[in-house]
């Protein structure tokens, strides 16, 4: 009973996003508005995948852009160099790094902390110097330049922005749907056990390291899955887009987001994209010399305030107030 | 040149790199033997204490070209100017960043020092811009001969000022009274609170010392290496690895696994492929915490981390 309850919500906000999202291209026919949204929805997957790793799992991971990466570059180099259908190359990438992120899992979830936090980093640093060093198969640091073909869905080629909108976005709602039922199933109060105590969660039978390889994997899964769809939707990838900046920015996202929430992580990638796109305009428009400085010191300053002063995350702390004061409006019409 | 003059070679420099390494880490222990963080700004000491010591040494453009400065102040003055700088710097992140959230679990601390990390970096970018600065050398001169390799003098004064710096730590953290103080506050500090001793002054204490070290380590190899403003992350994770290696909270451990790391590196570099010379660093990292998490259970640092670090 309880449970109907609870999945209510969750099933219309998802029918009510779905709808709102399918009407947009045929009131906006902006490509760059278009873009914008498809990059939203991109970074929605990848933000779901950390949040799940972080926020539930309680497992930080400073590498994420690897598995984004990995995705993109698995996706275009089996789709140009060895002629394998593009589809079939993105399931591919998306294969491989649920793989790696499972083999790696068993190596790094064995710490803790700042060590996760520097393996995640490493790892990331590692497969930022492969992209750039062999220029044979990646065209190296000037990128993946033997064009990405299209992805296609029977006859027809999808090769304009709406046509990729729809496809984000379907996998984006397919990302989310499928975050929210493992959240709110035993799988999820599994991680939840497991990041409020790792030790009392092993003496109830969970087992925590299994379950955070399984959530890394899933993470990496969502982010290859992420990267294949970016790599055919602009044809030409380069390394400066899966580095440990990227990865940082995803952190960033998810912070925002409110670790713990499968929502918040639409709204966190959504408000820094935005915040990306269009503050740094602003501001060159007042303070003209000034171009991607204050991008780096806004994402620092943004990720320092929100963790000091509202640790659970921008969209759950706004949530939780918003609670908070409707409960005590409540209880003050209940007096009177 | 031989085979034995390069691997005599590559032992030089490993070692005057691995000095640098050694620098950062000491001061990735002490902040951490003291408060617990891991500092991911700690790069960013070394690269505030070159830039200020090449901006008040030499000619330099300042905010894109707007402010420009030609002030020659000598070397020695510049170097301490720049430690100085860096001490400001590393009080004012305790002071704003890490003490309004000192309740915060430690995954939040960490995106904090990173968050810093970003700000500092994004301030230097604006400040000193892309350019590539280089600080003269110490003591000009040819450079020495060791057993067929070449040892630049900037090396002798990189390896010379680890040295010193090492002895100089080690008499302050045994023999004076705050030295103790902070050694006490590091083993237990809710014990150390109770003896009168002030916990939050010693960590400013520490973030203090910490960023002098690192600033020294980048003023120094800054007549060796460019010094720009984004090499304060790769500087923070050799010296993180190099803290690794060495047990987290060893000060001699820091500094061995500092030369270690410096020297792997230089003959990964050599014989293998200079290409992949920073991931050498992460290999490293990956096959120590994998043979610590497995079996290096029983040291300090280890159940250190056991508690949730």
């Amino acid at each position: 009973m309880l449970n109907r309850i609870r999945a209510h919500p969750n099933a219309t906000g998802l029918a009510a996003l779905a709808v709102a999202l399918a009407l947009v291209p045929l009131g906006i026919q902006n490509n760059y508005i278009l873009t914008i949204l498809i990059f939203i929805a991109e970074f929605t997957m990848l933000t779901i995948g950390l949040s799940l790793l972080m926020g539930y799992a309680g497992q930080i991971s400073l590498g994420q852009a690897t598995f984004l990466g990995l995705g993109a570059y698995t996706t275009a180099i089996l789709s140009t160099h060895l002629n394998i259908p593009p589809w079939l190359a993105l399931v591919s990438g998306i294969g491989l790094a649920a793989g790696l992120a499972y083999l790696i899992g068993m190596l790094i979830f064995r710490l803790r902390g700042h060590y996760l936090a520097m393996a995640t980093l490493g790892m990331n640093i590692i497969f930022f110097l492969v992209l750039t060093q062999e220029v044979e198969w990646t065209g190296g640091p000037s990128g993946f330049h033997w064009g990405v073909p299209d992805l296609s869905l029977g006859p027809l080629v999808l090769s304009t922005d709406v046509h990729y909108y729809y496809l984000f976005w379907f996998f984006a709602l397919l990302v989310i749907a499928l975050s929210l039922n493992i959240v709110n199933s035993r799988v999820g109060r599994a991680m939840r056990a497991l990041h409020t105590s790792e030790v009392a969660a092993e003496t109830i039978g969970i087992n925590t390291n299994a379950y955070k390889r399984k959530v890394f994997a899933l993470s990496a899964a969502y982010g290859a899955l992420a990267g294949g769809l970016h790599a055919t939707y602009l044809g030409f990838i380069s390394p400066s887009s899966f580095g440990i900046g990227i990865s940082i920015e995803l952190v960033v996202m998810a912070v925002a987001g409110g670790l713990a929430s499968v929502w918040g992580a639409i709204f966190g990638a959504a408000i820094i994209i935005l915040i990306d796109q269009y503050v740094g305009n602003l501001i060159e428009i007042v303070i003209p010399q000034a171009s991607g400085e204050y991008e780096i010191i806004a994402f620092g300053l943004i990720l320092m305030l929100i963790m000091i002063f509202m640790p659970e995350g921008l969209f759950t702390g706004m949530v939780n107030r918003w609670r908070k004061w409707k409960d005590s409006r409540a209880s003050v019409g209940g007096e009177i | 040149m031989t085979l034995q003059d390069q691997l005599v070679q590559f032992l030089v420099s490993g070692i005057t790199v691995g000095s640098i390494y050694a620098l950062i880490a000491l001061g990735f222990v002490v902040i951490h033997n003291v408060t617990g963080i891991v500092n991911f700004a700690q790069g960013e000491f070394a690269v505030y204490g070159a830039f200020m010591a090449i901006t008040v040494s030499q000619k330099v453009n300042l905010l894109s070209g707007n402010v420009r400065f030609n002030l020659a102040w000598p070397l020695p003055l510049a170097a301490l100017l720049g430690v100085a700088a860096a001490v400001v710097v590393g009080l004012l992140l305790y002071r704003l960043g890490i003490q309004p959230a000192r309740k915060a679990s430690a995954l939040s601390m960490i995106i904090i020092t990173i968050g810093a990390a970003f700000v500092l970096r994004g301030v230097a970018l604006l400040i000193w811009s892309t350019d590539p600065y280089r600080l003269p050398a110490f003591t000009q001169g040819p450079p020495l001969k060791i057993l067929g390799a070449v040892l630049t003098r900037q090396s002798v004064w990189v390896i010379g000022v680890t040295v010193v710096l090492l002895a100089a730590l080690y008499l302050f953290f045994n023999y004076t009274l705050i030295g103790k103080a902070l050694r006490a506050c590091a083993a237990n500090p809710g014990a150390a609170r109770l003896m009168g001793i002030n916990a939050t002054r010693m960590a400013l204490i520490a973030f203090g010392l910490s960023a002098a070290t690192s600033a020294i380590a980048g003023i120094v190899i800054t007549p060796a290496t460019f010094m720009t403003y984004d090499r304060g992350l790769i500087l923070s994770l050799k010296g993180f690895v190099a803290a690794t290696m060495g047990g987290v909270s060893s000060l001699p451990g820091a500094v061995i696994g500092g030369l270690l790391l410096g020297i792997v590196e230089a003959f990964a570099a050599g014989l293998l492929s200079s290409g992949y010379k920073d991931a050498v660093a992460f290999v490293v990292l990956f096959i120590v915490l994998a043979m610590r998490a497995g079996g290096l259970l029983k040291g300090r640092a280890a159940a250190a981390e056991q508690a949730g670090l």
